[in-house]
């Protein structure tokens, strides 16, 4: 060995933890693996159960095909169809047309405190709630049907595009606004010569992708009541007609895939 | 006719940027004004049409005191004087007309600013500036096709269709190349002449300076250390001007940093 024979102090040095030190460390992972065991204890799944649902499972299937596509049937696949594509339509028109202005009024940059806090808590509101939570709401509020759905969707698109708008415009170039500023422009004309300009692209592109999600929500809000095929999907359960909810299922797959990929091309032409 | 009397400005942070300034800018005369970095310089050409609030003294611009002005008259105050920018400030997905007649907003209303309505003489001049600027048939182009010197001059294109009373230019030439920069002077200073009005140059190419201007301002530590015409900024003023002990009070910010601090709460405010 060709190393020297004085021992020398040798400085050690070991990863820096992201927890105060090693035992808390492992005390946190010792906790993971407690929920989890606690969690799996708690829901008691079965063998037996795992086999049920198995079976319920394998019933369901042979059940379900072939796909029922007969001629009433088609009808009512079309006819909800239509109503979705119509709800995603109108609630990402409706919906962007409100979240502009909210979410201008809820970026911190360029809006006053008051207004800033207004529209972000109008903002968080409109995320802290899942669409069918809201859907259910409005179907006890408006009744049944198409309107309580593009409700629900115009809102959730406020939740969305208000919070992206918003970040969008707090990372603009305020020298241009400056610049604005500096000709003696009034607040909406800086708004409109300095801060729009900058923010449209997204605009553009975010309403795509939103219509895109819209039309996948509006495929689900049905289910409580608030039109669209997913009111027709609902019915299919009750009446255990498994074959048909094969056929909804199937085209709401196609309609999807379909909005998702337009949605992606005019994105990538946007950008 | 510009008077600052007595300007002060004092950062939030405590940074005593201007003390005391004085001057006074007339007639179609290029001033330019000149000192190290974080003397004040952009500081003092920010205050004039308030982009950053004095903290005391008085900006008279022919008889009217812009900074006793409410928000409504100090738009208005704006429209009268033109301001270029050091990186142009140029709203980048606009077309070049737009950023152009961008400088009349002041005189029109909103939603004629949202149909591009602006009034035909306006219209006429922007052709006209563009031309005088060397960028005629350039008016559909965005802005973020332009090359530095191109945007530079759109820049000075928008301050001049204002048909101001008084050309500032904050630091026109620091991100253009030696030649560029003197072209952008020579514009500047063609254009106090043409327009029969004064311009006041922020600029710390000294050699610009004494070429271009007619007059020289000095500022040191926020303080006027000099001021005459280019040929008596011999080497002992300039000395004095760009003395040692400023350059050890660095802890002083840069331009750019006061800058940046003020259009946090600048933007709010509009």
């Amino acid at each position: 060995m060709a190393e020297g024979t004085t021992t020398i102090d040798r400085r050690t040095w070991d990863r820096p933890t992201v927890f105060y030190n090693r035992y808390v460390k492992y005390l946190v992972y010792l906790a993971l693996v407690g929920f989890l065991a606690w969690s799996v204890w708690e829901m008691r799944v079965s063998p037996d159960r795992l086999l049920a649902g198995g079976s319920a499972a394998s019933n369901f299937l042979t059940e379900s095909v072939p796909p029922d596509f007969g001629a009433q049937q088609r009808e009512l696949i079309w006819s909800g169809m239509v109503e979705s594509i119509a709800m995603a339509i109108i609630a990402t028109v409706l919906g962007v047309i409100v979240s502009i202005p909210v979410g201008f009024m809820a970026a911190e940059n360029i809006s006053p405190k008051p207004l800033y806090v207004l529209n972000r808590g109008i903002i968080s509101f409109a995320r802290a709630f899942h669409e069918l939570v809201i859907a259910i709401v409005l179907v006890i509020a408006v009744g049944v049907g198409p309107l309580a759905g593009i409700i629900t969707l115009s809102f959730k698109t406020v939740g969305f595009f208000g919070k992206l708008i918003s970040e969008e415009i707090e990372e603009i170039d305020e020298k241009q606004t400056e610049a604005i500023r500096a000709t003696g422009a009034n607040t909406a004309q800086v708004m409109l010569y300095g801060v729009l300009p900058q923010v449209t692209p997204r605009i553009v592109g975010l309403s795509i992708y939103r219509w895109d999600i819209n039309l996948r929500s509006s495929t689900i809000v049905g289910i409580v009541g608030a039109g669209g095929i997913g009111l027709t999907l609902l019915h299919s359960f009750e009446r255990y007609e498994y074959d048909f909810t094969l056929a909804i299922i199937l085209v709401i797959l196609a309609l999807v895939l379909l909005g998702e990929a337009i949605s992606a091309v005019i994105r990538r032409r946007i950008q | 006719m510009l008077s600052i009397e007595n300007l002060t400005k004092v950062y939030p942070t405590g940074d005593r940027a201007l003390e005391n300034v004085s001057l006074e800018i007339g007639g179609r005369e290029t001033t330019a004004i000149i000192g190290p970095s974080g003397a004040g310089k952009s500081t003092l050409i920010r205050c004039i049409n308030r982009l950053t609030e004095p903290t005391s003294g008085r900006i008279v611009l022919d008889g009217t005191d812009v900074t006793s002005l409410n928000k409504k008259e100090l738009r208005k105050a704006r429209l009268d004087m033109g301001m270029v920018f050091q990186e142009y400030n140029l709203v980048e997905r606009l077309t070049v007309m737009e950023n152009v007649l961008s400088g009349r907003l002041g005189e029109v209303n909103t939603w004629q600013a949202f149909r591009r309505q602006f009034p035909p003489d306006a219209v006429e001049h922007a052709y006209d500036t563009l031309e005088t600027v060397g960028l005629a048939g350039f008016e559909d182009k965005r802005a973020d096709e332009l090359s530095g010197g191109q945007r530079q001059r759109v820049g000075i294109a928008r301050a001049v269709v204002q048909e101001p009373k008084i050309l500032l230019a904050d630091e026109p030439t620091s991100s253009l190349d030696p030649e560029t920069s003197r072209a952008v002077m020579e514009l500047l200073t063609d254009i106090a002449e043409a327009e029969n009005i004064p311009v006041l140059i922020n600029i710390h190419e000294v050699d610009l300076a004494v070429e271009y201007a007619d007059r020289i301002v000095g500022i040191t530590d926020g303080e006027v250390s000099f001021e005459g015409e280019p040929d008596e900024l011999v080497e002992e003023a300039e000395d004095r001007i760009y003395r040692s002990d400023s350059v050890s009070k660095t802890g002083r910010k840069g331009n750019d940093d006061e800058a940046l601090d003020n259009l946090g709460t600048e933007l709010r405010e509009i």
